[in-house]
């Protein structure tokens, strides 16, 4: 598996580290009832399709990205930063 | 108070040197990280623009005849050769100067020693010179630049200078073998 970093071009998955759902994007806000803080901490899809991680480019750029996967084909669908992904509005 | 002396990374270690390439230290001055704060970008590069440096772009290095601008990661690039002035409220400052072993790697082999360790399409086409990753050296991060066709320099931890320095050897001996 090859993921391309939006800084440091195509490379080796094992450059990257796995963090977890990109629904940690998603952090509830100060006051938000126990069910949001539930959801965000544990609930989570098992798509078999696409589905959004969290990987870091630790042995390159220190870059957070957001992956867009595929789980039954293993295609990397979209790579983009973290920031890129929030400064266009939630929907990373 | 005690009289101290100066060791550089790789003291001892260095030069190496095989058929098509030699490996020695380099010595770069001071190393500052540079990372600005939101927004502060442009700002930061007009700041070093009077050192005759500016902000590089990704994957890329400034030089001038003063010192280096290399870019070293997301939002984050290092001067050295040069201490930058009045940045300190437009970036964060770290000074790294001992942070870091500074290897060059020349020769007509150099690009294939490199490939030995490094993942990359060190092809010049590809990665010419003026251009800079991060990428691993064997299991370590490093950072290169390659300054010219046929040299590199390869930036690692300087807890990481002998095994830096063990592993390009054994690559270049290797190379050096197959003659
Ligand atoms: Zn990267």
């Amino acid at each position: 598996m090859r993921i391309t970093c939006p800084l440091c071009g195509d490379r080796d998955r094992r450059e990257f580290t796995y963090y977890g759902a990109a629904d940690y994007l998603n952090r509830p806000g100060m006051g938000a009832p126990a069910e949001a803080w539930d959801a965000y901490l544990h609930l989570r899809d098992n798509p078999a399709g696409a589905t959004r991680d969290l990987w870091y480019h630790e042995m390159g750029c220190a870059a957070w990205l957001v992956v867009n996967r595929d789980t039954v084909s293993h295609a990397v669908l979209s790579v983009r930063l973290v920031t890129d992904a929030q400064a266009e509005g939630g929907a990373a | 108070m005690a009289s101290l002396i100066d060791k550089s990374p790789c003291e001892d270690l260095l030069p190496i040197i095989t058929p098509g390439a030699q490996l020695t230290e380099a010595q770069p001055g001071p190393v500052t990280s540079v990372a600005p704060f939101k927004g502060r970008q442009a700002a930061t590069a007009r700041a070093l623009a009077a050192d005759g440096l500016g902000w590089p772009e990704v994957g890329r290095a400034v030089v001038a005849p003063a010192g280096r601008c290399l870019w070293a990661g997301r939002g984050v690039a290092f001067v050295t050769g040069l201490v930058p002035q009045g940045l300190e409220d437009l970036a964060a400052l770290t000074d790294q100067s001992d942070g870091w072993a500074v290897l060059r790697l020349e020769g007509a082999q150099a690009a294939a020693v490199l490939a030995r360790l490094c993942p990359l399409d060190l092809r010049a086409a590809v990665f010419a010179p003026g251009h800079v990753a991060r990428a691993p050296l064997g299991h370590m991060m490093a950072i290169l630049h390659r300054t010219g066709a046929e040299a590199f320099e390869i930036w690692v931890f300087r807890s990481m200078a002998g095994t830096a320095v063990h592993e390009l050897a054994v690559a270049m001996q290797a190379l050096a073998a197959r003659g």
